[in-house]
């Protein structure tokens, strides 16, 4: 009883607060400083068609690379915690209820569109909305659409992990390579700026984003693949 | 009618958001719950894009609404199988 009036309480604190903030609230009817600076200066020195992968890839490199490694150490993690009572062979031998026959004739047409989309979503980081994040999780959840269909399949963690540390280490050596070629770390003019709108425009934009796609693919992929083949009993 | 189309509609999905994340935290099945903090992230996401934030909306539908919500499933069948046994 005092918990739940505890409780209310604090969501009723808590709303007031929020009022507080909306009455003050005034919209800006223009950008801020940052914000300006961005929006003028984007097209014509980065050469993208999104302002928000701009400042993602190039302004705010740094910041990437950091998140990068945060799901990387995540991943890394689950997988050793995971990986511990996991005998090979003697697990996975459970008797598994079959899928049904939905599951898992529309996984087949599925699963290729998804992983079509991903790969879309994240080349074409630079001219529409999404980017290696986003397509990362959209190439993952194609993975574990496979997963449910069939809990058994086997995947390879040698490939995932190929995978997940050379598009790690290409990142990086471009960045660097920014260094000498352009103005700074993960600089994209290493590469001509193109035509502005096109596919191959933005410097080196498109493969950066392309790397962080596949990394952040294999890391939610080598997550769900651990999490599928842990046989705890 | 434009000027207030945008207030409606962000009403409208926040009161709508508030009810499935109540409708969480005290439904007794889990799976329901899982559905519905689901519903929580694919609405927080239709609400972002209304908000000019296509970006965001991407990530919080990829990631908080799909393989969040799947992963609670997955995890979920795991630990019932285990249970059974």
């Amino acid at each position: 009883m005092i918990k739940r009036a505890v409780v209310i309480l604090f969501l009723l604190g808590l709303g007031s607060l929020f009022i507080g903030l909306m009455q003050g609230y005034i919209p800006d009817t223009e950008l801020n400083q940052t914000g300006r600076y961005y929006a003028e200066h984007t097209a014509q020195d980065i050469g993208a068609a999104n302002i928000v992968t701009a400042i993602i890839v190039t302004y705010r490199g740094l910041d990437t690379i950091g998140e990068v490694t945060v799901l990387f150490l995540t991943a890394a993690i689950v997988g050793m915690l995971l990986s511990r009572g996991n005998h090979k062979g003697k697990s996975l031998q459970r008797e598994l209820p079959q899928s049904g026959e939905l599951l898992t004739t529309g996984s087949y047409l599925l699963v290729p569109l998804i992983l079509l989309l991903g790969a879309y979503v994240f080349i074409n980081g630079h001219l529409t909305p999404g980017g290696g994040f986003q397509g990362g999780a959209i190439v993952a959840s194609a993975i574990l659409l496979m997963l449910l269909t069939d809990p058994l399949r086997h995947f390879s963690h040698q490939l995932i992990t190929v995978i997940e540390s050379v598009s790690g280490l290409l990142f990086v050596s471009i960045g660097v390579l920014g260094i000498f070629y352009a103005g700074g770390f993960l600089d994209n003019r290493i590469l001509p700026l193109g035509e502005f709108g096109s596919l191959f425009s933005a410097g080196a934009i498109p493969i950066i984003y392309s790397l962080i796609g596949l990394k952040v693919g294999a890391e939610f992929s080598s997550m769900l693949v651990n999490l599928s083949e842990t046989e705890d009993s | 009618m434009n000027e207030l189309l945008i207030p409606t509609i962000t009403l409208l999905f926040s009161v709508a958001m508030i009810g499935a994340a109540f409708v969480a935290i005290m439904v007794k099945q889990v799976s329901i719950a899982m559905l519905a903090a689901g519903l929580v992230s694919l609405l927080a996401s239709v609400l972002f894009l209304f908000f000019a934030a296509p970006d965001v909306a991407m990530t919080e539908a990829a990631i908080g609404s799909g393989l969040t919500t799947f992963l609670f499933f997955f995890v979920l069948g795991r630990v019932r199988g285990d249970q059974r046994d």
